[in-house]
């Protein structure tokens, strides 16, 4: 009855350690310690969940009910269609008509107004007769993503107007754009972000949470304790990073549930994939978790560590808030190295745009050389600090 | 009462030597941290491994536990090669360190489950020693409490209990009982008297002079080399001193480096 097979035999013998007791026994010791700390573990576990509502809800890119004011010198038949049109759409609130031109700098100064319209003279009778008449749009450009957003929103009602105008007019010729907004037709920013919560939140709970929890063994003692035992040490860090992997598998389901249920955003490509990527993205950053463990000695550090040197440029450079294509190219090529950009792109590309697993090759190629050159190093500094 | 705790307890005659160590040396680049050591301990002794801080105590004990690989030199505990052998080493020895060594956040059964499984033991081995152990140290009521919550004494008595608990041939503790009151410490004392006439060895290095006196043997470090090893009386005979405090300052005295 001997086993022939040498692959099997490799693998029977490589995963004997799951049959073992002790293994097991650890395991379970990983999970006690998480679930007896109450509070981080409603951090882990609420985590995702709040931060989809507050990007979902609260934190929008999108621009709705922006307050606007006019002012109206001419108040014909033409500038009141146009203004009809402005007060009907979803994107503005018209809150202030300005009687006299003395008042067009102090309407901004409250903050609250972010768009003024002034209408020429004469508007109509110029239109008319001359056929051209002048609009000014004056926003306030504080914010100037929110700046550029009014004006496009504001010139393209204006331009809807003299297109209709036009057809009125019967002009032969007329170029009519006509545009489509591919994977993403109602312009909604949790399209762009929710890709982008799901490679933090995973980051987060992989990297810093795993290298606080192997530090703080160092800290309390108990390493030494472990390390004297005849479990194998490789073993003991990899006991301590199976819960997290179960904690982030948990996080990735509920992050999709809501952005389905509560987001309404489709899984458009296959499931399939999303969660593969992802579970490679959890991949490397627990090599990132691991090696942060064996480069410090504190669960401070660790956490700094974690939280500055990766959180932060996840953050900003990964593509999550600001896209990359905008930055200076040092940061640009920086941007390469971190892991969530790859993961984000992937997971635009699979979930939003519904395409394939070969549309995403190369990133899930640069993710997986990153893993394994992670855990080559933090294994080598692993096995160095035991000598 | 020290007096008492010794009688009780005499060298057994044995001729098994559970550790062996001849010539060993640990450096780091041009530190030697352990210059060339030498000694030899006997089933079911206590032996004292004493030394001011930096004098390699800590180094020498890594290696006897197969943490750290010495440079040149050899040694052998429980019969096994420490540098070849380092995982057999590990199975057959247990250890405690200065640092408290049991999980506040696990119950006192969870513990005990936790180590005893780590070591290997069968389910229902552990169940029954488990019993046993809670029975003889009076701690049955606080089976299912936390750690955390146990006073320092109560928790030092019961990681050493752990440390013992899979029946190692050697245990090794770092300053035991670092912190603790001096009535705890004497109950301390009395179980690792008890686990010697189970036959287990214990290797024990501490701050406190008193203690050295509990011990069959002792050894005293000094940068690196051990200066002085015998029994607590020949020592203060060979030094001319009313204690093993005196003792140790006067090898103290010589040290060139400190921490």
């Amino acid at each position: 009855m001997k086993n022939t097979n040498p692959f099997k035999q490799f693998i029977a013998k490589r995963f004997a350690f799951l049959h073992k007791s002790s293994f097991l026994a650890f395991v379970q010791k990983e999970f006690y310690h998480i679930f007896r700390d109450t509070r981080t573990m409603l951090i882990l576990l609420g985590m995702p969940i709040i931060q989809i509502i507050l990007f979902g809800f609260a934190i929008t890119t999108e621009v709705k009910n922006s307050q606007i004011a006019i002012y109206d010198p001419s108040n014909d038949i033409a500038t009141h269609q146009i203004t009809d049109r402005i007060k009907t759409s979803q994107y503005f609130d018209l809150v202030k008509y300005i009687k006299n031109p003395a008042e067009i700098n102090s309407v901004f100064k409250d903050g609250k107004v972010g768009l003024l319209i002034v209408y020429g003279e004469h508007f109509n009778e110029n239109l008319m007769h001359t056929g051209k008449a002048q609009i000014q749009i004056i926003a306030d450009a504080t914010d100037p993503n929110i700046a550029t957003t009014l004006i496009f929103y504001a010139s393209s009602i204006i331009n809807s107007y003299q297109l209709d105008m036009m057809k009125q007019l019967k002009i032969p010729y007329q170029i009519q754009p006509e545009v489509k907004l591919l994977y993403n037709p109602q312009m909604k920013g949790a399209f762009n972000f929710v890709p982008g919560v799901l490679g933090m939140i995973l980051m987060l709970i992989c990297a810093m949470m795993t290298s606080i929890a192997i530090v703080r063994e160092k800290e309390m003692g108990t390493m030494e304790v472990l390390l004297v035992s005849p479990m194998k040490p490789i073993l003991i860090i990899i006991a301590k990073t199976i819960p997290y992997f179960v904690i982030s598998f948990v996080n990735l389901i509920t992050v999709l549930l809501l952005s389905v249920f509560v987001l309404n955003i489709p899984v458009a490509g296959s499931l399939f994939w999303v969660i593969i990527v992802s579970l490679l993205f959890i991949f490397v950053s627990l090599s990132l978790g691991m090696l942060v463990s064996t480069l410090t000695n504190s669960q401070m550090t660790a956490m700094l560590v974690s939280g500055m040197v990766f959180m932060m440029p996840v953050m900003l450079l990964s593509g999550m808030i600001y896209p990359t294509e905008n930055m200076p190219a040092p940061l640009q090529i920086v941007s390469n190295i971190i892991p969530a950009k790859w993961f984000i792109i992937s997971i635009k590309n699979l979930m939003i745009k519904g395409l394939g697993i070969s549309s995403v090759l190369r990133e899930v190629t640069i993710l997986s050389s990153m893993a394994v050159v992670l855990i080559a190093i933090s294994l080598k500094k692993f096995k160095k600090r035991l000598e | 009462m020290n007096d008492k705790i010794i009688q009780s307890n005499p060298i057994k005659p044995s001729t098994e030597k559970v550790i062996k160590v001849e010539n060993l040396v640990k450096r780091f680049g041009s530190f030697t941290a352990v210059d060339h050591i030498s000694f030899e301990v006997e089933k079911g002794e206590i032996f004292g491994f004493l030394g001011a801080n930096g004098a390699g105590k800590t180094t020498a004990m890594r290696m006897l536990c197969g943490l750290s690989k010495p440079t040149s030199g050899k040694g052998q505990v429980a019969g096994f090669d420490i540098e070849k052998e380092a995982e057999k080493v590990k199975a057959s020895i247990g250890y405690m360190s200065q640092k408290f060594s049991l999980y506040n956040d696990l119950k006192v059964w969870e513990n005990i489950r936790l180590f005893a499984g780590i070591y290997g033991m069968p389910k229902n081995e552990i169940a029954e020693k488990t019993d046993a152990l809670l029975n003889s140290l009076q701690f049955e009521s606080e089976r299912n409490t936390l750690v955390k919550a146990l006073p320092l004494g109560w928790k030092q008595k019961l990681a050493f209990s752990v440390s013992i608990f899979h029946n190692p041939k050697v245990v090794f503790l770092d300053e035991p009982t670092g912190g603790v009151d001096p009535a705890t410490r004497r109950q301390f004392w009395e179980l690792i008297y008890n686990a010697t006439t189970n036959g287990i060895t214990v290797f024990v290095t501490t701050h406190y002079m008193d203690e050295a006196e509990y011990c069959n043997r002792v050894s005293i470090m000094v940068d690196g080399r051990i200066d002085a090893l015998d029994t607590p009386k020949n020592l203060k005979e060979q030094f001319n001193a009313n204690n093993m405090d005196e003792v140790f300052h006067q090898l103290a005295r010589k040290a060139q480096r400190s921490e």
